[in-house]
């Protein structure tokens, strides 16, 4: 107790002193925002023009991903990623249940954490956008031509999946890092025996790049550190990934104090290129594992969901020089390396410096073994031998860096509430700019890759206070564009977000935007359920299962009236939406319906559970507003007795 | 007559451009529908400006009552179009090659240039008695029957040349590919008539 309250006070003076050097500047800065500048036009996309950019923004909490406009700050859409949506029916449908299956059965929720845009040649190529599951730990692959979630896969010996989802840069792998250390494999044993006994998995999930399908290449089980936030290396360090790592301690309790202790944490140096290689050799060891792949096929609208038995996994040990460890001050957090490659950047976040580390000179003290000790016997180099530079006391709890294509990095810092744009080699600090308030992490379009678009920069932050009228105790969530093209950080734009936005990435509006679909093609509809004419709407019975092959069109349901279905009976409505029209979806909703709405895009064929309880006449009816005929899209079902002899029968128009 | 057979015989062929371009458009724009719908009139038969654009134009139009866009086999006309290009074509390149070795008159291009344009007036004109019916004979039971402030039932003839406001829908109507180059075919064979009259004078 009296350890945390030294760290606290400390923490309050440092505060002190940094505030002290800008704290004139602060005050007038407050509500800042271009009143006296053009920030307002800068900004304000008129009615019937497009935004510049699309930002994913993770959705936090939500378990989905938001789209936004930049720089508007629009809210375009959120995509249903981890979490059921009632709003179209994902995680409820028949067809999108499966993609929510895991190990631990049907997990309607997650927290998601970071999304990365694919990459070719260290370049966003736009074809994919995957996020993290944290809690129940997934990896997610939304397709960017329909911009639905394609594929989610379950990370088996991994819990806390936040050292996620970074990739490589031809997007030869989706890499996932685990935060907490757990057994491996999973037993009932002692929590204070976690030193030495727990271990930390590091995923390297490969994609197939045709179809962006995933598959878990390997698991590098390395010790029981909290493995915090990775970044790949980029073009000249290509071939390597990098983690940051705190609690190497290897605490198991009150980690806020005893995971605080070490004057240096590691970042996790991975030659992914040397294991990929020994792996391909046949090495590594295949062990039993049970995880979910979930996938969405386009044709038949339809997720499965497979449980996958065994993992192959790798022990650092085994593949000499693939794994060392580079000294890092004090709970790095975020790990981010520069366009070059060369500079690897550890947001220390308990330290009151930036450490950048050089690529070259890591190779160098690897070549001639220039360690300091080992752990777990693996290689821990010298600190000195390996240091780029410090950029010093640039803030208070520095998190994340972004970079813009000018040689320059902007650093997000928690405590002191600020981003601070420094000049990369120098060292130099150029601007700061306070945030409101606390960033978590900042995003540049392209930033974290070798081509950034430097145009804007959006801090995520973590509270939001007063900054919005308030909507008592809960607030909403809030992020902050700022025009980085001066010498200067222009704050132009507060907007709210969903969720908690941890990180983000946008890609040029140009770059997707002619690639998103309009309609699926009903020649391509291979829904085994689906329904294309008048004449095959039919209403079929097994057992007590009712199937009712429904289609929809303006603005009629076919069929419309349904007699025949009985209490006890579960009842599947399949219906498909005869419209090759854009933005033309009509929705269903069936009165005492224990699940959803959904929501059917033209060409598509969704299926809904009705499990009708009470005898009666029940109607359903079209939930968007299709047409003007909108209100008259509707129909009954009659359900009888559960001992009632009543035959099916359905029919449409008929008088 | 060489010079004025060729210009006869190229003015005859560029009517072949009706069998691959067509020959009128008919775009529907409303505040609904940016990406204007529209239909391409062949003379073999109609399709859409876009995959589907003529199924959804269906689906509008059956709310006013109207018939849906015939399909190629279901008139007469895009079997008998395609066969009276053909001939006039054939026709054309024939006067034109009998024109180029001297066996017939200049006078027989004019000839050709005349009953090509009747017969071009009679196709406007059944085209215009077809949008006339597509417009106006609505079903009874339509879903929306609109009327005039005067309340004579509304009917919708689109236009057969220009533009016209129809309910929510801008209208444009307009020549096509295929008919700029009957256009400029037929001018073709009356220049090849009037260049064989001064290459027949010269002679003379
Ligand atoms: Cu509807």
């Amino acid at each position: 107790m009296k350890k945390s309250i030294n760290i606290l006070f400390s923490l309050v003076i440092a505060a002190g002193l940094v505030s002290c050097n800008n704290g004139n500047d602060r005050k007038s800065s407050k509500g800042q925002g271009g009143l006296s500048t053009n920030a307002a036009e800068r900004v304000y996309v008129a009615p019937g023009e497009l935004d510049e950019y699309y930002a994913f923004m993770s959705g936090g909490f939500s378990g989905q991903l938001s789209v936004y406009g930049l720089p508007s700050g629009r809210m375009l859409k959120v995509l249903p990623v981890f979490s059921q949506n009632p709003e179209n029916g994902y995680g409820y449908t028949e067809e999108t249940k499966p993609m929510l299956n895991t190990s631990y059965g049907f997990v309607p929720w997650d927290d998601s954490h970071h999304p990365d845009i694919s990459q070719t040649n260290g370049e966003l190529d736009g074809r994919w956008i995957f996020i993290n599951g944290n809690n129940t730990p997934r990896i997610a692959r939304i397709g960017l031509q329909n911009f639905k979630t394609e594929e989610i896969i379950e990370i088996p010996n991994s819990a806390g999946n936040h050292s996620s989802s970074f990739i490589t840069e031809n997007t030869e792998y989706v890499v996932a890092g685990t935060r907490f250390s757990v057994p491996i494999p999973q037993k009932d044993m002692p929590i204070n025996e976690y030193k030495g006994n727990f271990k930390g998995s590091l995923t390297f999930i490969s994609v197939d790049q045709e179809t962006g399908r995933m598959g878990i290449k390997f698991q590098l089980i390395m010790p029981g550190f909290n493995y915090d936030l990775s970044h790949p290396g980029r073009d000249k360090s290509h071939g390597w990934f990098f983690f940051t790592t705190y609690n190497t301690e290897e605490a198991h309790s009150l980690l806020e104090v005893n995971a605080s202790q070490n004057d240096k944490d590691f970042i996790a140096a991975i030659n992914w290129k040397k294991i990929e290689e020994y792996v391909n050799n046949g090495g590594g060891k295949m062990v039993p594992a049970n995880y979910a792949h979930n996938v969405m096929d386009e044709h038949t609208h339809s997720a499965t969901s497979t449980m996958l038995k065994e993992v192959l996994t790798v022990n650092p040990m085994d593949v000499p020089g693939a794994v060392y460890f580079l000294p890092t001050p004090k709970s790095p957090h975020g790990c981010d390396v520069d366009p070059t490659g060369e500079y690897i950047i550890g947001n220390g976040k308990l330290s009151a410096d930036l450490t950048v580390h050089s690529f070259t000179k890591m190779l160098d003290a690897i070549e001639n073994k220039k360690f300091d000790g080992e752990a777990y016997g693996i290689p821990i180099l010298n600190f000195e031998d390996i240091l780029a530079g410090v950029v010093k006391q640039p803030g208070l709890g520095p998190l994340h860096t972004e970079f813009d294509e000018h040689g320059n990095a902007y650093t997000t810092f928690f405590i002191s509430s600020e981003v601070v744009k420094w000049k990369v080699g120098t060292w130099e600090v150029l601007d700061r700019q306070p945030v409101f308030y606390s960033v978590g992490h900042g995003m540049i379009p392209g930033g974290n890759s070798r081509k950034p678009f430097g145009k804007y920069f959006v801090a995520l932050n973590k509270i939001t206070k007063d900054r919005y009228l308030p909507t008592g105790p809960e607030l909403t969530q809030s992020a902050q564009l700022f025009d980085i093209t001066g010498d200067k950080m222009e704050l132009l734009l507060d907007f709210p977000t969903i969720g908690e936005p941890h990180y983000a990435a946008a890609i040029p509006a140009e770059m997707i935007a002619k690639n998103s679909r309009k309609i699926y093609k009903l020649a391509e509809n291979k829904h085994p359920y689906a329904s294309f004419t008048n004449a095959d709407a039919k209403v079929v019975r097994e057992g007590k299962d009712v199937h009712i092959y429904m289609n929809m069109i303006r603005s009629h349901f076919n069929p419309d009236n349904i007699e025949g279905v009985k209490v006890g009976d579960k009842v599947y409505f399949h219906i498909t939406n005869l419209e090759q029209d854009f933005d033309v979806p009509h929705g269903f909703a069936v009165i005492g319906a224990n699940n959803a709405e959904m929501l059917i895009m033209p060409g598509a064929t969704e299926t809904l559970v009705w499990e009708p309880k009470e005898v009666g006449v029940w109607p359903f009816y079209c939930t968007d507003f299709c047409s003007a005929l909108h209100q008259e899209m509707q129909g009954y079902v009659r359900v009888s007795p559960a001992d009632s002899d009543i035959e099916l029968s359905w029919s449409l128009g008929e008088d | 007559m060489k010079k004025a057979g060729i210009i006869m015989i190229i003015g005859s062929l560029l009517l072949l451009g009706l069998f691959k371009f067509p020959l009128w458009n008919i775009m529907l724009g409303a505040p609904q529908y940016p990406d204007p719908l529209g239909m391409n009139i062949y003379i073999q038969g109609i399709e859409g400006n876009e995959e589907f654009d003529i199924q959804n134009i269906d689906g509008l139009n059956h709310y006013i009552g109207m018939k849906t866009i015939p399909k190629a086999e279901e008139m007469w006309e895009f079997d008998v179009f395609p066969k009276v290009i053909g001939f006039m074509v054939v026709l054309g390149v024939i006067i034109g090659v009998l024109g180029f070795i001297g066996k017939v008159s200049y006078k027989w291009f004019l000839g050709w240039f005349v009953l090509m344009s009747v017969l071009g007036a009679l196709g406007m004109y059944d085209f215009n008695l077809w949008l006339i019916d597509y417009g106006t004979d609505l079903d009874p039971k339509a879903i929306m029957a609109y009327t005039h402030p005067d309340g004579t039932p509304m009917t919708y003839k689109p236009p057969l040349i220009g533009y016209q406001k129809m309910l929510n829908f801008d209208v444009d109507s307009w020549p096509a590919t295929g008919a700029y180059m009957i256009f400029v075919g037929m001018l073709l064979t009356v220049v090849a008539f009037f260049v064989g009259k001064k290459e027949s004078k010269q002679v003379a």
